[in-house]
């Protein structure tokens, strides 16, 4: 069996700042984490290699540093990782990312399983997995807290708002996993020591994946993002000192000159 | 000159943390409180080869060097000094002493599971008559056909009650004294006539046990004696200098979660209508700790980079008993400081600023007392100018 798994590498959200003057995230000196639904992933690929064998190809679109991510997806048990990294696919929303992700996965071949996360901490958008699957024209099942393949079908139980929804497809299929499905594994000391030093990434170019120039990167994206901004911090509220009656007093009289009593 | 670590470094420092973080630091409190030997930990951390970090991938190891081992010490002394002296104990000095001097038939057999974590190492030197001059002891181990025939006994050993394999120094020849006369043997603790004897109440590290060991009539294979025959305290003084560096490393994990516990302390407790880190003694206090954390860094990593490209004349010698000096002695120092800006916080049980005070304590004795570093040290340096010192 051969399963990519999606990687998308990503601020750590839990210790990025917001710069109280502009209001935009500081970046800087933030770490770089593989994106932990993309590790929930991996991990149900790890689980199927332990209990079938399967060769496990990871893949990400980023910058030349998503490569430690890439890494650390060897580290935890990956065979193959492949980088697309060209500055023909920069600027790309989740559509143009999608299909990006779709040209290489078409050039991997020979797939019968394609994982994500369900979605990334840096945009929450839960577009790309769906979008890939589209591109691909794979049956596709999302929100997936279990899975099983045998006889060339996964049933997958999809977590709803109200309940659990148990689907059967028919391999090869698109499925994005959520974080309650594992708990990642760490990776072995000596398998970090050998994904730097024994291991490769491989690095391929929009020449190589034989993408489309009009559907990837700023070219491809039918959305823009504008503007990023927080929503302004909530002014203050006010203290109203005194015995108990006068502060009532007080806020009733606040309260009257509001308008809302 | 480059300072920055390596990627993988900073991949396998990162695991480390999230390890310590959720399966060490939880139970760090209650392991001390109940003198409970943490096999739970151990388990998982040989899953992740935590229990051979710097011994070569061939041999069961993790293949990441003293630097790599160092960065463990480092990391798990800012959650758990026991844990940290449970593995440190194996791995730098009880394996090391096979892994330095072993044929590789004895690193087949026995580095490789303890490499692996499947069996526990201890070392055992020290005896009631032996502690810093190591060169007295009185075990002795006498030939008998294919077999040596040990007798006497260890104290104060780490591991001594839950090792597999005990890397154990022996006199074989009282004439030649430590020069010739001591000998290293690998003991396996299901050997006839091995014994453990008292375990120990500590102040602090109490997570990890000490006991008292006994040799009588213990019969070992003449294919377990380690080393070269007659040059035991060679080995023995060999894998203690390896095992000082990265004592080294836990004094500066330690020393950095004192400073980082006291500066959140410091901006959080309110007293005059500021936070006591508004006031120059605190302030004083936080970038003394800095100041010292930082030269220990640079000091261990240095050393480490070192031994990991086979730098180890006297030179290493001399630089990995300032390891060990500098960072039991800073260790101690943050760790009081810390007890200071905690004020009564820090004294009481219920907070770790109380068990990092006395896990520190123990730092500057084991391992060869600081002052014996200092001897070593200064020796070190008068031969440098011709004046070789007994």
């Amino acid at each position: 069996m051969k399963i990519v798994v999606m990687i998308k590498q990503v601020p750590d959200t839990t210790e990025v700042r917001l710069d109280p003057k502009t209001g935009t995230l500081i970046r800087e000196g933030v770490p770089s984490i593989i994106n932990p639904e993309d590790k929930n992933a991996l991990e149900e690929a790890l689980k199927l290699k332990e209990s079938q064998g399967a060769h496990i190809v990871v893949l990400s679109m980023g910058p030349p540093q998503a490569e430690d991510a890439l890494r650390e997806a060897l580290a935890m048990g990956a065979d193959e990782a492949i980088l697309l990294t060209d500055r023909a696919f920069a600027g790309a929303d989740t559509w143009a990312t999608a299909a990006t992700l779709g040209y290489a996965v078409k050039k991997i071949g020979d797939y019968d399983l394609v994982l994500a996360g369900r979605q990334a901490i840096d945009g929450d958008t839960a577009q790309v997995g769906p979008q890939l699957a589209e591109f691909l024209k794979l049956p596709q099942v999302t929100y997936v807290r279990e899975m099983t393949v045998a006889d060339g079908k996964v049933r997958a139980r999809r977590a709803l708002e109200d309940g659990y929804e148990d689907i059967e497809a028919p391999l090869p299929a698109l499925l994005t996993i959520i974080k309650e499905a594992n708990t990642p594994r760490y990776p072995h000391a000596g398998a970090i020591i050998n994904a730097y030093r024994e291991q490769k990434v491989t690095q391929w170019k929009i020449a190589d994946v034989e993408a489309n120039p009009e559907s990837v990167g700023l070219k491809g994206s039918p959305t823009q993002v504008k503007r990023s901004f927080s929503p302004p911090p909530k002014e203050p509220g006010q203290i109203l000192k005194g015995s108990p009656p006068e502060a009532a007093k007080d806020l009733v009289a606040i309260l009257r000159q509001k308008n809302i009593v | 000159m480059d300072f920055t670590f390596p990627k993988e470094y900073e991949l396998l420092r990162r695991m480390i943390r999230e390890f310590a973080e959720k399966e060490v630091a939880p139970i760090a409190e209650e392991i001390d409180r109940n003198e409970r030997v943490p096999m739970e930990t151990i388990k998982k951390a040989a899953k992740l080869g935590l229990m051979g970090m710097p011994f070569p991938q061939k041999y069961g190891g993790a293949g990441a060097g003293e630097t790599g081992y160092c960065i463990l010490m480092e990391e798990m002394n800012k959650v758990c000094g026991s844990t940290a002296t449970v593995i440190g104990a194996h791995t730098g000095i009880g394996a090391m002493a096979i892994y330095l001097d072993g044929t590789d038939a004895q690193k087949q057999k026995y580095l490789v599971p303890l490499a692996k974590g499947e069996l526990i190492a201890a070392f055992a030197l020290t005896e009631a008559n032996a502690g810093s001059d190591a060169a007295a002891i009185q075990t002795r181990a006498v030939r008998d056909g294919n077999e040596f025939v040990l007798n006497g006994s260890k104290i104060w050993i780490t591991n001594g009650d839950i090792a597999d394999v005990i890397s154990v120094f022996a006199v074989t020849d009282p004439a030649l004294g430590a020069r010739g006369g001591v000998s290293a043997f690998i003991v396996e603790k299901g050997f006839p006539g091995f014994k453990v004897g008292h375990k120990e109440e500590k102040m602090g590290i109490r997570g990890s046990s000490t006991a008292e060991l006994f040799f009588e009539d213990c019969r070992v294979p003449a294919d377990n004696v380690l080393g070269i025959f007659g040059a035991g305290f060679l080995t023995a003084m060999k894998t203690l200098d390896v095992g000082r560096i990265s004592l080294g490393a836990g004094g500066l994990g330690a020393s950095q979660q004192a400073l980082k516990m006291s500066m959140e302390f410091a901006k959080s407790r309110y007293q005059f209508g500021a936070p006591i880190a508004a006031k120059q003694a605190i302030q004083w206090m936080i970038a003394d700790m800095a100041i010292e954390i930082e030269a220990l860094r640079s000091l261990v990593y240095r050393t480490a980079w070192m031994m990991d490209s086979g730098n180890t004349g006297r030179d290493f010698s001399t630089m990995a008993a300032m390891c060990k000096v500098l960072g039991s002695e800073v260790a101690c120092r943050a760790a009081d400081a810390a007890v200071q800006i905690h004020g009564g916080m820090g004294y009481m049980k219920s907070y770790p600023i109380e068990r990092m005070y006395r896990d520190a304590r123990i730092t500057r004795i084991f391992e060869g007392t600081n002052e014996i570093q200092r001897e070593v040290i200064a020796k070190n340096l008068f031969r440098t100018v011709g004046l070789k010192l007994r």
